[in-house]
This record gives structure tokens, C-alpha cells and sequence, in this order.
């Protein structure tokens, strides 16, 4: 599978992820200063149309990355999945930027650029993260008040490609194009406005948008790794683990978990809903199978310390569902060993009668008939696991996380 | 800080966004997350406010998350990374020659207005940053890039407000 981004944390270390970030954190500012970033006058300068620069630079380094991300997703090197994609909060984020833009035009910097502002001397630039600071501030003790707004309109991972119902490769191409487009039209908006014969460009920047569009171009066309592609590229390591049945977890394991406070397990039933409506583990989630893949991107969101656990009658269509989470990068995820009819014969004892046992049946149904929908109210929904001291082979590793769960920004 | 010799131009924009672009798919290519800067201020100022008044952040569950009990909310890669960029931006200054205490202004304003108004923006860029879950670096640039709804939609706000705002400005800047 694609080998980045990297456990930095694993390979280097607490301390040691923290020095890349660092290394970063330089190369960022560096290219902020150099870029003028740190001249208020010539940041507001964009507003009067005098000096584009803001827009040129931000949406030059936009497409760019853009470009580059989704052609290493493309090829295979890189794991869109576990790449940090603000969730969309959609209308905190807009009253959020408006205010942003007036603090713009009143105050000449944003918060990135007032910091190379700093480093170089400028006084306005020292002043203004002074009031960042005191923004700050006040948005912790105000925030409980409007607590509501703050958390509305949650949409979560949600990208322009969902929105427009197109692929990956669309917009990409789409976003380079417009880009470029607008970029022509700013240079001829500036001579217009100061008056001046439009600025000669240097040699390279015709050949560089010409091979933008082209490495855009062949995102268009390679597109973007499919579940199916994905589960491809993990197949032989996780073929193997099923078949040592190292991800299949018992029911002993399982109650374990739900019961320890450090750990968050997330129970995912796959099965068809009249089966869930007869009788499910308390707690559990109905994921049917044809929308376990749409899921996985929520349960990306979860917290580190979070475990989940595909269940079925029997296993089959749960291992299906694992096959498909674990193709998605989803991590910390197992199988209830046996699935239903298996935690039903542990834990239904008498609540069960033998009639409700059937014989002839076939693979993954339900082995007992339930003729209501007790849901998670039947009693082995939520056995008490001292009443039985199950012995069990302890299963679960707690892989640490891949996937960030807080951006540039917590 | 003089200007013995002159401070070197900045780099044509479009060269400036492609290394700017290339830092950005790199910072998420090694590590998943992108690029920010609201993020190391704020943890910076839970930690003051941790040291001035503990009592006062497990009041508040928006500051517990970043400093409640034992945890230290400078024991984040968001600390590093905006420390590292003030010291590329202080490498970069040097190299350029571009050192210089001073306060960039339209001519038409004293300083002490310019600093005031530079207060009031950057108040209102770090409301405006937590309330968006984001700032321009952390929110437009990084979430633009790996096409978040949000983050365009954030980008285009943050345009219209300034640009809604800029005529009644005019005299600070021009």
C-alpha cells in the first residue's frame, strides 16, 4: 500500500516527528518572507488591485500542491485517507472568514504571515500578533456562548469532488485551468490600474503551466485508487492475517472493551436490517454491507483510542465488511469471532428456547428464529461478563493512528 | 538593523507559490496535516494562561482540550512548526536583507494609528481563525489544496469580507 504519509511518530519518535515539523516550519517561512508575506502594505495592496501578489502566490501554491497530492495518490505512493482534510463546518467557517477579511484589510496581515513579519523587524507585524493573541483570547471565553453555531452545519470530511458529484481528476484539471485563467486576467487588471505596460514574465512560467496541466492531466487519466485497488495493494498481509485469525476477536475480548473507559469500541452490524431488528449486541451500529465503504471515512474521525469490530451472523459478510474498511486505511478494526449466532449460544442460556434453534440452515444466517424485534432489548444484548469467566486469546494491538485527527490549526 | 546594502526584490510571485506549493504538498506528503500558524498562537496563550490561572482552564472545555490536567499545550507538532517559521522567516530576512525595524503603512497615517489598527485586525483574525476552525495558512492553503468544501468556501468569505471593507480603508493602505 501507499507508504505515505508516515508514522513519523513510530519511525522517529516523539521528539524526532517534532523536528520535521520544525524543518517545516522553515522551509514555510521561508517561503513566505521571500514572497513579501511580510510587508503589510503590500499584502493589503491585493484589495486596491494594485498588487496581486496574495492571490498569485496562494492559489500558484494551491494548484501546485493540489497537483502533486493527487498525482502521489494517483500512482499509488500516497494515502489520500490519511490525509488531514479540514472537516466542513460550513457556516462558522464562512462568519469565521469574513471576519478574517475585514481583520485583513484593518490589520494588513493574517496570522502565518504576521509571524515572518515579526522575524524580519516590522513593528505593525508585532503589534498585530498581539492582537491575535488577544482575539484568541477572547473567542475562549466567549465561545460558550454561541457553543451551538460553533459546532452547526458539521458535514465532516467533505470535498469539492462529493460536492460536484465529479472525479478527483475533474476538478483537479478544472481548478488548474481556472487558476491559470484568472492568474492571465490579474496581470491585465494590475496594468490597468496602476496604469502601467503589462510586466514581462520570465522565460519558465509559459513550460511550468504547460506541465502543470499536464501532470493534471494524467491524474485525469491514471484517476484515483478505487476500495477494490486498495484492498489490492493490502491483500497478501491481510489474507494472512485472517487466515491465522488474528483479527478475529472473541466475545470474551470484545466485553473486555466495551467495559474499559480507556477504550472506545465501535460494534459495526453488517447485517440486513430485519436480522438487527430481531436481535443485536447492544450498542452496535447498522452498517448494512453496500454502505460499509461510505462509512469509512466517519469512523476515520474517531478517536485514537477507538476499536472496531465487524459483525455478522457467522463471519462471512463481516469479513467482507473488514475487507473493505481495511482497504480504506480504517484502523484498529476486527471480527467478532462466530458473529451472532456464536455470542447468542454464550450468552442467551435460557432466554433462548430450543425452538427458536434452527438446523438447517445456510451460511451466515441467524441460527435461532426470533418472531419479534427485540432489538438490543433481548437480555444477550448486554451480558454481564462476570456471570461467565470466559477464557480468551488476546487479539487486539492498539495500532497508533496514521490518520491525523486535528489539523494546522488545533 | 541599517540598510548598509540594499534588500534583494522578493521572488516573482508564481516562483514563490510553487515553492510554496511544493513546501505544502511535502509538510503533507511526509506527515498527512498541511501547514498552519493560528494553531502554535493559540497553544501559546492556553500555556500562559495555564501558568497565570490553571483554575480558570477547566472551567472553560474549548481550553480543557488543550491543557487540561497533566497535558501541556505546547506538546504539539503545531508548536514546532510555528516556531520554525518565524526562524524561516527571520533566515529568510537575513539572507534577502530585508532586516529592518519598521512599520509598513499607507503615507496618508501615523504610526500609532497603524499599530492600533493593527491590533484591531489581528483581534479579529484570531476570533475570526478559531471561530473558522482555521486560519488563511491552516484553513485556505492547506484545505484548498486537498479540496475541502469548507475550507473553499472559508477562502472565498475571507476574500469578500476584505475586499467589502477595502474602499472605506482606502487612506491606511494608499
Amino acid at each position: 500500500m501507499a507508504n505515505f504519509p508516515l508514522p513519523l511518530a513510530d519511525l522517529l519518535g516523539h521528539w524526532g516527528s517534532y523536528a520535521v515539523y520544525a524543518v517545516i516550519g522553515i522551509a514555510f517561512g521561508m517561503t513566505l518572507e521571500s514572497a513579501g508575506f511580510g510587508n503589510s502594505k503590500l499584502l493589503a495592496a491585493q484589495f486596491y488591485f494594485k498588487d496581486m501578489r496574495v492571490f498569485k502566490v496562494m492559489f500558484t501554491a494551491i494548484i501546485v500542491a493540489m497537483t502533486l497530492i493527487f498525482l502521489s495518490s494517483a500512482l499509488g505512493l500516497l494515502d489520500y485517507n490519511l490525509i488531514w482534510v479540514p472537516p466542513t463546518y460550513l457556516w462558522p467557517g464562512i462568519v469565521g472568514g469574513l471576519i478574517m477579511g475585514v481583520g485583513f484589510i484593518v490589520g494588513g496581515f493574517c496570522p502565518g504571515t504576521s509571524l515572518v513579519g515579526l522575524a524580519t523587524g516590522k513593528l505593525d507585524a508585532f503589534v498585530f500578533v498581539l492582537g491575535v493573541l488577544f482575539g484568541i483570547y477572547m473567542f475562549g471565553e466567549t465561545v460558550d456562548s454561541f457553543a451551538t453555531f460553533f459546532e452547526s452545519s458539521n458535514m465532516g470530511r467533505f470535498t469539492l469532488p462529493e460536492l460536484f458529484n465529479a472525479s478527483y481528476g475533474v476538478v483537479v484539471i478544472s481548478i488548474v485551468v481556472a487558476a491559470l485563467a484568472l492568474f492571465v486576467i490579474a496581470e491585465k487588471v494590475e496594468a490597468m490600474v496602476n496604469d502601467t505596460p503589462q510586466q514581462r514574465m520570465p522565460g519558465w512560467l509559459k513550460p511550468a503551466a504547460g506541465g502543470l496541466i499536464a501532470l493534471a492531466a494524467v491524474v485525469l487519466l491514471i484517476g484515483q485508487p478505487s476500495n477494490e485497488d486498495r484492498w489490492q495493494a493490502v491483500a497478501d498481509e491481510s489474507e494472512a492475517k485472517l487466515k491465522e485469525r488474528a483479527v478475529q476477536i472473541s466475545s470474551a475480548e470484545f466485553i473486555k472493551y466495551r467495559d474499559d473507559s480507556k477504550i472506545k469500541i465501535i460494534p459495526l452490524d453488517v447485517r440486513e436490517e430485519r436480522y438487527y431488528n430481531q436481535f443485536h449486541i447492544s450498542g452496535a451500529v447498522h452498517v448494512p454491507l453496500d454502505q460499509v465503504q461510505a462509512k469509512a471515512k466517519e469512523l476515520q474521525f474517531e478517536a485514537a483510542n477507538t476499536i472496531f469490530v465487524t459483525i455478522s451472523n457467522d463471519e462471512a459478510a463481516a469479513t467482507e465488511a473488514w475487507k473493505i474498511l481495511k482497504a480504506e486505511s480504517v484502523p484498529n478494526i476486527y471480527i467478532l469471532e462466530g458473529g451472532i449466532n456464536a455470542w447468542l449460544k454464550t450468552y442467551a442460556g435460557d432466554s433462548i428456547s430450543d425452538e427458536q434453534r434452527l438446523y438447517n440452515r445456510q451460511e451466515d444466517q441467524m441460527a435461532y428464529k426470533f418472531n419479534a424485534a427485540t432489538g438490543s432489548r433481548h437480555p444477550a444484548a448486554e451480558p454481564s461478563p462476570h456471570l461467565l469467566d470466559l477464557e480468551y486469546e488476546p487479539k487486539v494491538i492498539l495500532e497508533l493512528k496514521r490518520a491525523p485527527t486535528s489539523g494546522g490549526c488545533g | 538593523m541599517s540598510q548598509a546594502t540594499r534588500a534583494k526584490p522578493y521572488l516573482n510571485p508564481y516562483l514563490a507559490g510553487t515553492l510554496l506549493g511544493i513546501v505544502l504538498f511535502l509538510a503533507f506528503f511526509i506527515t498527512g496535516s498541511g501547514l498552519g500558524a493560528s494553531g502554535g498562537l493559540n497553544r501559546l496563550l492556553v500555556y500562559v494562561q495555564n501558568e497565570v490561572n490553571p483554575q480558570h482552564i477547566d472551567q472553560v472545555a474549548y481550553l480543557l482540550k488543550m491543557a487540561g490536567g497533566n497535558s501541556n499545550p505546547l506538546d504539539s507538532w503545531i508548536v514546532f512548526l510555528t516556531i520554525g517559521t518565524v526562524f524561516g522567516g527571520l533566515i529568510s530576512g537575513m539572507l534577502g536583507r530585508r532586516m529592518k525595524f519598521e512599520t509598513n503603512k499607507g503615507p496618508q497615517i501615523s504610526n500609532g494609528t497603524r499599530w492600533i489598527m493593527a491590533f484591531a485586525g489581528g483581534a479579529l483574525m484570531g476570533y475570526g481563525a478559531r471561530l473558522a476552525r482555521g486560519c488563511t495558512s491552516g484553513q485556505a492553503l492547506s484545505g484548498g489544496a486537498v479540496l475541502s468544501v469548507g475550507s473553499w468556501a472559508f477562502m472565498f468569505a475571507v476574500f469578500a469580507g476584505a475586499y467589502a471593507l477595502a474602499y472605506f480603508f482606502r487612506k491606511a493602505w494608499n
